[in-house]
Parts: C-alpha cells; sequence; structure tokens
C-alpha cells in the first residue's frame, strides 16, 4: 500500500489540466490527426491526378501542355478499340507477358521455395544470393541482359554454341524478343515468388504432414493432398503481386528495346504504348483514353485471379 | 557434408515404413536416402548459379576493355582494368547523377515515413478498413497514367526537372509501402503497452512518441531501407520529370544506348555502379529487406 500511494497523485493530478490544451485536443483526435497527413498527400498526388487522367481521357489534348483542348467524348476510345495495328497486338503481348511469366515464376518459385525449406549448411548465404536479382535496379538488369544476349558477343550465343544448338538474335530478333523479356523477369522476380513462398512454409504447420508420413504417403502424396493445399492461400497472394507488376513492367523494355517497344514494336506492351503516346507522340488525351483501357485490362485479370484463387483455396 | 547428414538425419529419423510389399524396396529406399541429399545439394548449387552468374558476368565486363569483352577466348583470361569508371565518371560525369539519387532517395524515404508512419499507427490501432485496398490500389494503378495529369501540373508551376518534383512522386512508390510494412508491425505490438504509459500520465501522442515508436525501430528501419532501394531503382517518374542537372542514375544509364556504337565496358561500370550499392544494401540488411518484401504479400 505504501508503495503505491505515492503515484496516486502522479497521474491524478496533471490530467484535469491536460483536459483543456492542445494536448487532450490532440489525443482526442488523435485518429485523424495521425492519417490527415498522409490522406491529404494521397488525395493530391493519386486521387486527383486519377480523375485528371479520367477526363483527359474525353479531350483532343495534345503536343503541348498549355494548349487549350476541346471534349471529343468517346472518340479516342473509339480510335483504340478499332486500332488493329497498334493496340490489339499490345493487349495480346502483355496477356502473353503476363500469362507466361506468371506460371514460370509461380512454378519455379515453387520448386526452389521447396529445396530450401528444409535447414542447411550455408542457408543465409543462399537466401541472401536469391535476394540479389530481386533488389538489383531494373535498368541495369536490362543492360546486363543486353550484354548477355548480344547475337556476336554475348554469352547466351557462346553457351548455346558450345551447347551445339543455333545461335538465336534473342532481343534483336523480332519473334525471340518478348519470349527472352519474359527470361528476364522470371530471372529477376522469380526469387520474389521463393521468398512469399518461404515465408508462407514456415507458418505452415507440421503435424498434418507427420501424420500423413506415419500413414505412409509419399513425398508426391504429402506435397499433393497436404503442402500444396494449406500454400494455395500463400500462392494465391505471390501470383496476385507477380501478376500486378508483370503487366507493367516498364524498366527492362525501355531498357533492352527502346521507347516504341523495338523497331517493329515486337516488345511493345500497353504500358508501353501508353508511355509512347503521352510522351513520345505528347498524345495526352488519347493516351489518358488508352491508359483507361490498361486500367480495365489490369482489372479484368485481377477479377479472374482473384476467382481462381477462391477456387484454388477450396480445393 | 554436414549438409546432406543433416538432412538425412531429419527424413530418416521414425517413419515405422508401413505395410509395403516386402522384399525389393527397402535396399532401394535407403540408397534413394543416401542420394536425395547428394542430389539437393547439386540442385541448390544450380539454382545459386542461375541468378548469380549473370551478375558475375556484368561485374567482370566492367573491369575488361572493349577489346575483351567482345573476345569469347578472353573471358576470365584478361587483365582488369578501372578504364571504365574512369570513363562513367569522367566523360560521362555520374558523379552528380549519384547524388541525385541519394538526394531524392533520402527525401523521398523521409517525407514517407513523416506521413506513413503515424497513418499506419492510426489504421492499425483504430482499424480503418479501407486502407489497405488503398494501399493496394496504389500499387494497382499504373504510373503513366499518374505521370500524365503531374507533367500537367508540375509544368503549370514550373516544377518539372527539381528535386521537389522527384521526391513527391518517388513518394507514390515509397509511401505505400511504409504504410504496409508499419501497418503490419503496429498490429503486432501490444496495446498494453500504451495503455500503461497513459495510466502513468502520458498522453496518447505521447505514449505513441514514448513507447510505441522506440518499439518500432525496427519496422521503421525496414522500411526505410525498402522505399530507399524502391527510390533508387525508380526509373519510369525521372525519365519524365527530371532533366539534365536532375536526372536519377537509371535515367543516366539508359541514355548509355543511345550513342550509335554501345560503349559496353563504361555500360556495365554503370550499372555495376547502381547495382552494388543496393546489394550491399541486401547483403548486410537481409532480415529486414525480406521482411519488407513479404510483408505486403501476407496479407494479399
Amino acid at each position: 500500500m505504501a508503495t503505491t500511494t505515492p503515484q496516486q497523485p502522479r497521474y491524478a493530478v496533471p490530467r484535469p489540466r491536460r483536459g483543456s490544451g492542445l494536448t487532450s485536443w490532440a489525443d482526442r483526435h488523435i485518429k485523424w490527426l495521425f492519417t490527415a497527413p498522409a490522406i491529404v498527400f494521397v488525395a493530391a498526388l493519386i486521387v486527383f491526378p486519377i480523375a485528371y487522367t479520367v477526363f483527359l481521357s474525353f479531350t483532343d489534348s495534345a503536343s503541348s501542355v498549355t494548349r487549350p483542348f476541346e471534349f471529343v467524348g468517346f472518340e479516342n476510345y473509339a480510335r483504340w478499340l478499332g486500332d488493329g495495328e497498334r493496340f490489339w497486338p499490345a493487349v495480346a503481348r502483355t496477356a502473353y507477358f503476363t500469362v507466361t511469366a506468371l506460371v514460370i515464376e509461380l512454378g519455379l518459385g515453387l520448386a526452389i521455395a521447396l529445396l530450401l525449406r528444409k535447414a542447411f549448411r550455408g542457408q543465409s548465404i543462399v537466401r541472401v544470393f536469391i535476394l540479389l536479382p530481386l533488389v538489383a535496379t531494373p535498368v541495369a538488369v536490362g543492360m546486363m541482359w543486353l550484354l548477355i544476349f548480344e547475337p556476336s558477343i554475348g554469352f547466351a550465343n557462346v553457351l548455346m554454341k558450345s551447347l551445339g544448338l543455333p545461335p538465336q538474335l534473342w532481343l534483336s530478333g523480332t519473334d525471340t524478343a518478348l519470349n527472352t523479356i519474359i527470361f528476364i523477369d522470371v530471372w529477376q522476380w522469380t526469387p520474389m515468388v521463393v521468398l512469399i513462398l518461404l515465408a508462407g512454409l514456415s507458418t505452415l504447420p507440421e503435424e498434418p504432414d507427420e501424420a500423413a508420413r506415419v500413414d505412409g504417403a509419399n513425398a508426391w502424396q504429402r506435397f499433393r493432398h497436404i503442402t500444396l493445399p494449406l500454400l494455395m492461400p500463400t500462392l494465391g497472394a505471390a501470383a496476385i503481386l507477380r501478376a500486378i507488376d508483370a503487366m507493367k513492367t516498364f524498366d527492362i523494355i525501355y531498357a533492352t528495346k527502346g521507347r516504341t517497344g523495338g523497331s517493329n514494336n515486337e516488345a511493345e506492351t500497353l504500358n508501353m504504348l501508353a508511355y509512347n503516346e503521352s510522351f513520345g507522340n505528347s498524345q495526352y488525351g488519347s493516351a489518358a483514353a488508352l491508359l483507361m483501357l490498361f486500367l480495365m485490362f489490369i482489372v479484368i485479370i485481377l477479377t479472374a485471379l482473384t476467382i481462381l484463387r477462391s477456387k484454388g483455396n477450396r480445393v | 557434408m554436414t549438409i546432406t547428414s543433416g538432412a538425412a538425419t531429419r527424413t530418416a529419423e521414425p517413419r515405422p515404413t508401413p505395410p509395403r510389399p516386402a522384399g525389393g524396396p527397402v535396399p532401394r529406399r535407403r540408397r534413394k536416402r543416401r542420394l536425395a541429399p547428394a542430389l539437393r545439394a547439386v540442385a541448390i548449387v544450380i539454382v545459386v548459379l542461375a541468378f548469380i552468374v549473370p551478375l558475375g558476368w556484368m561485374l567482370m565486363a566492367a573491369f575488361k576493355t572493349n577489346l575483351d569483352i567482345v573476345t569469347p577466348a578472353r573471358t576470365f583470361d584478361f587483365s582488369p582494368t578501372l578504364n571504365n569508371f574512369a570513363t562513367v565518371f569522367g566523360a560521362q560525369d555520374f558523379a552528380p547523377f549519384i547524388v541525385n539519387s541519394i538526394v531524392v532517395g533520402i527525401g523521398a524515404t523521409l517525407i514517407a515515413l513523416l506521413l506513413g508512419v503515424p497513418a499506419a499507427y492510426g489504421i492499425a490501432r483504430y482499424r480503418i478498413r479501407n486502407a489497405t485496398a488503398f494501399v493496394l490500389l496504389a500499387r494497382v494503378i499504373p504510373g503513366v497514367s499518374l505521370l500524365i495529369p503531374w507533367y500537367f501540373l508540375f509544368s503549370q508551376v514550373q516544377l518539372v526537372g527539381t528535386y521537389t518534383a522527384l521526391i513527391l512522386t518517388h513518394i507514390f512508390v515509397t509511401m505505400p509501402l511504409v504504410v504496409a510494412i508499419m501497418t503490419g508491425f503496429f498490429e503486432g505490438l501490444p496495446v498494453e503497452l500504451e495503455e500503461a504509459a497513459q495510466i502513468d500520465g502520458s498522453s496518447r501522442v505521447g505514449a505513441f512518441v514514448r513507447v510505441v515508436l522506440p518499439l518500432a525501430l525496427p519496422g521503421v528501419a525496414t522500411s526505410a531501407i525498402l522505399s530507399f532501394i524502391f527510390s533508387w531503382n525508380n526509373f519510369l517518374f525521372a525519365l519524365v520529370l527530371s532533366n539534365q542537372e536532375t536526372r536519377t542514375l537509371p535515367v543516366a544509364i539508359s541514355n548509355f544506348t543511345s550513342y550509335a556504337s554501345v560503349d559496353w565496358g563504361g555500360l556495365m561500370a554503370a550499372s555495376v555502379i547502381i547495382t552494388v550499392p543496393v546489394m550491399l544494401v541486401a547483403l548486410f540488411a537481409q532480415r529486414y529487406v525480406v521482411a519488407g518484401l513479404t510483408a505486403g504479400a501476407s496479407k494479399g
């Protein structure tokens, strides 16, 4: 008792005085005080700009930001949707790029995560090695592969020759450029899937696996019927995360193929096309409409993935 | 060797191998058990090589003359030179670009922490639901659709090409990261500590500053490191909004290829200069970087 009494006044006395001051006001509104600056920033630099882009998509704004523009209704949208030369091929490339990269990255990522799951000596250094592609600057990664895939001096064709295979044009070939960029994307981003899955694997309960082992299930059966279903939510999260970034791939395409995605636009995805239309051709209104269509494309793919994911979770 | 034996004991432990047809399978399984760890070690080495060799290739080329780069026979047998780095810092004058990248990275990280950490605390403690959806939205929106209005806005107020424009736009990349990482971190901290501080006479804001923040330092470190890396690596925003003086490293590098013939040695030296710092950070702060990268994912 004696020890607690001296403490009484310490909070009994100053409290009422605080009640009238600024601190009390801050305390009562802490929820908004803490979040307001971020909300204001987000509104000013994200919400308002997006609204402005929607607005621009219905205008003929072009060539200069100060040039007056007029409303043209859905003309920009109609033009893109009727454009079989640049728009639809870009849609097809974006879909192909995203789906192919996603499937390979998830498959490889799962295999590597399972490979590294059990502890082994040198585990931490291996994880650092796997982290390196992930943090490397994408533009520099593009430059690095540009040299490796250089048809006449690059290591890729030296390797092909030593394996007795015909040399390829890789990034410079019209047919091979997009696939080579997918390869680069896989190299850089599979580690991301591995890290996410390793984090997921470390939280899985061990009992079901043990029980199945005692019941005589082999490694494949245990993976197929226990580990994989338990890991499905994590796999789904990794898929959505990677899909979002893959659809918007920009840096490595720009670094290896330039602004127009190659002289025949062979690597031009929707994001590249939108960039070129706005900051290459200065067709802001038209680019804004394209970006709205791109956003719809992203939403469609993500919805499809979410549906797939909820189905996958149930299996 | 310890790798293999460690793994072997774990797999070989209990398992009273249940009713299997007697005879053949037993020795085969035993042999497989000795073989599996070796195969696993080989597979791990292959995986590591696949991720490391290209980076090693870049590193080697940075120290080669252009003649050695184009000669396959000189792949490993070359005399290292620093000429490429001399070109990058001399003729290409890269030093200011490094400064630009550091200034923009630190600026964008500090402001993102200042805005994002309290916001994350508010989101975590008062369960603001839509916030997580908003963080996800910031990931989904294509950068170009923000760049057009930003370009309009910054042109009106003469900010194109300034650090201000670059820092403001890079916060779009760094703040969602900070909020995502810190929200998860604050949710993991027990509320009781703050309540105890308040009972002891501290205000809520005071409890946050004196009790919560010190405990959240590892989270702050994680988000600061990741913010800086993401800002450092960002290419798109600086490509449009920087000028000759404020150009950041990724933009400076992308200009290397626009010359008639590519100076491969210089290009690789420049790539090494830009990637090595982030890789060193990843090396020394591995735990934080991994935690930060996977933080957003677990929420999906």
